[in-house]
């Protein structure tokens, strides 16, 4: 009778196993028609290609703000900067331009992507300093100044272009969108929040005296200059101040997930228009 | 007798002061708290998960000790062990959740 019983239960906890594993699995292309649906139902006065524009798409006083800063636009020092950078040879004679595709001009659409080599997701910034470690340069800091300056430069150069992100054919790319996803709805931190919390759940409500932002085309606009921070600053950046905000301890800058985040967020964001860099309060 | 009961409640908080100034805490048990809490931040970084303010508590916690209050020091020690461990549970616990929230 023990014996039956054991092995019962055995069967149940192995049949329940697979249960939670298929709650966790992915499916991409359903996932981006059913986030991409959540937001247009939930935002129907919202045009689809508005929503790259973050808080200002969901809030028209703070629209006003923006276009009137907008005429001289605190990022425009970054983008020059990134541009006089990125024309500037290495010390063995090599560029930026000599890494990429097209010479690095109108690429950044096409990123993060998932690398086949190395089996993990390369996104711009990391992209930028493979190439200065492979060209004898010392790396960037992932968060601020010269990075936020380069990729500034690169997403001006795609500015309208439409997103573009690749989950090839390859369980290890599925596994690191699974892990972006993850990652994105997870509650951390004392505060207990996940990042869904303020931008699926909440986005056009305010916290504090911020407008949040949607997560539908949240990374069409980076890197970005804010406000708060008296300058410009990278999506690693940004999203270690999310982790700070809910008193969570940040992870390293483009640690892998960041980069998986970064991932999951831009393919939900495919087709939408690159506005970066973007200014933000 | 009310008189009584104020005299008698005085007398048993000297008591209790006395007694917690005769059991106050030690260097060890500092070294003790420590150890635990050290465990749990471990354990909390693994997950990477861990919160700044039990980071916060465990600079205090050593600053105390550095100062020789021993039983600040104790008190912001097993503050850091107890948010330490309540990340863990909470990422023990979102590890199942997650899927809930994504939007399908």
């Amino acid at each position: 009778m023990l014996r039956k019983l054991l092995i019962a239960v055995a069967m149940v906890a192995g049949a329940a196993q697979p249960l939670f594993a298929a709650d966790a699995a992915s499916d991409p292309k359903g996932e981006f028609k059913a986030f991409r649906d959540y937001f247009t139902n939930r935002f129907p006065k919202v045009a689809l290609d508005d929503f790259v524009n973050g808080p200002y798409s969901m809030d028209e006083g703070l629209r006003k703000q923006w276009k009137a800063i907008d005429e001289f636009p605190p990022y425009d020092f970054a983008i020059d900067k990134g541009k006089e950078m990125f024309a500037t040879p290495f010390k063995n004679g090599k560029s930026y331009g000599d890494c990429f595709p097209n010479k690095g001009i109108g690429v950044r659409q096409d990123y993060p992507q998932f690398d086949a080599k190395s089996g993990q997701v390369i996104t711009l910034d990391m992209a930028l300093n493979n190439c200065r470690e492979a060209n004898g340069e010392k790396p960037f800091d992932y968060t601020k100044d010269d990075m936020a300056a380069l990729t500034a430069y690169m997403a001006f150069t795609s500015r309208g272009k439409p997103m573009n992100i690749k989950i090839p054919d390859d369980p290890r790319a599925l596994a690191a969108y699974t892990n972006g996803k993850r990652y994105f709805y997870t509650r951390r931190g004392q505060l207990n929040f996940s990042c869904a919390s303020c931008h699926v759940q909440n986005p056009g409500n305010h916290i504090r005296t911020e407008v949040l932002a949607p997560a539908l085309g949240i990374m069409n606009a980076m890197p970005i200059y804010r406000s708060a921070w008296g300058g410009m600053g990278t999506t690693s950046r940004r999203l270690r101040t999310c982790n700070s905000q809910v008193r969570g301890v940040p992870l390293p800058g483009e640690s892998e997930e960041y980069r998986d985040v970064e991932y999951y967020l831009s393919y939900m964001a495919n087709g939408l228009p690159i506005s970066g860099p973007g200014t933000r309060p | 007798m009310r008189t009584r009961t104020l005299i008698g409640l005085a007398v048993a908080a000297s008591v209790a002061g006395f007694a917690s100034a005769a059991f106050a805490a030690t260097a060890d048990d500092y070294k003790a708290a420590e150890a635990k809490a050290d465990a749990a931040i471990k354990q909390a970084h693994a997950l990477k998960n861990e919160w700044t303010t039990t980071a916060d508590a465990m600079k205090q916690a050593k600053a105390a000790a550095s100062a020789g209050k021993f039983d600040e020091a104790v008190k912001h020690a097993q503050e850091a062990e107890t948010l330490a461990n309540a990340s863990i549970a909470q990422s023990r616990e979102q590890e199942k959740l997650w899927p809930d929230a994504v939007v399908r």
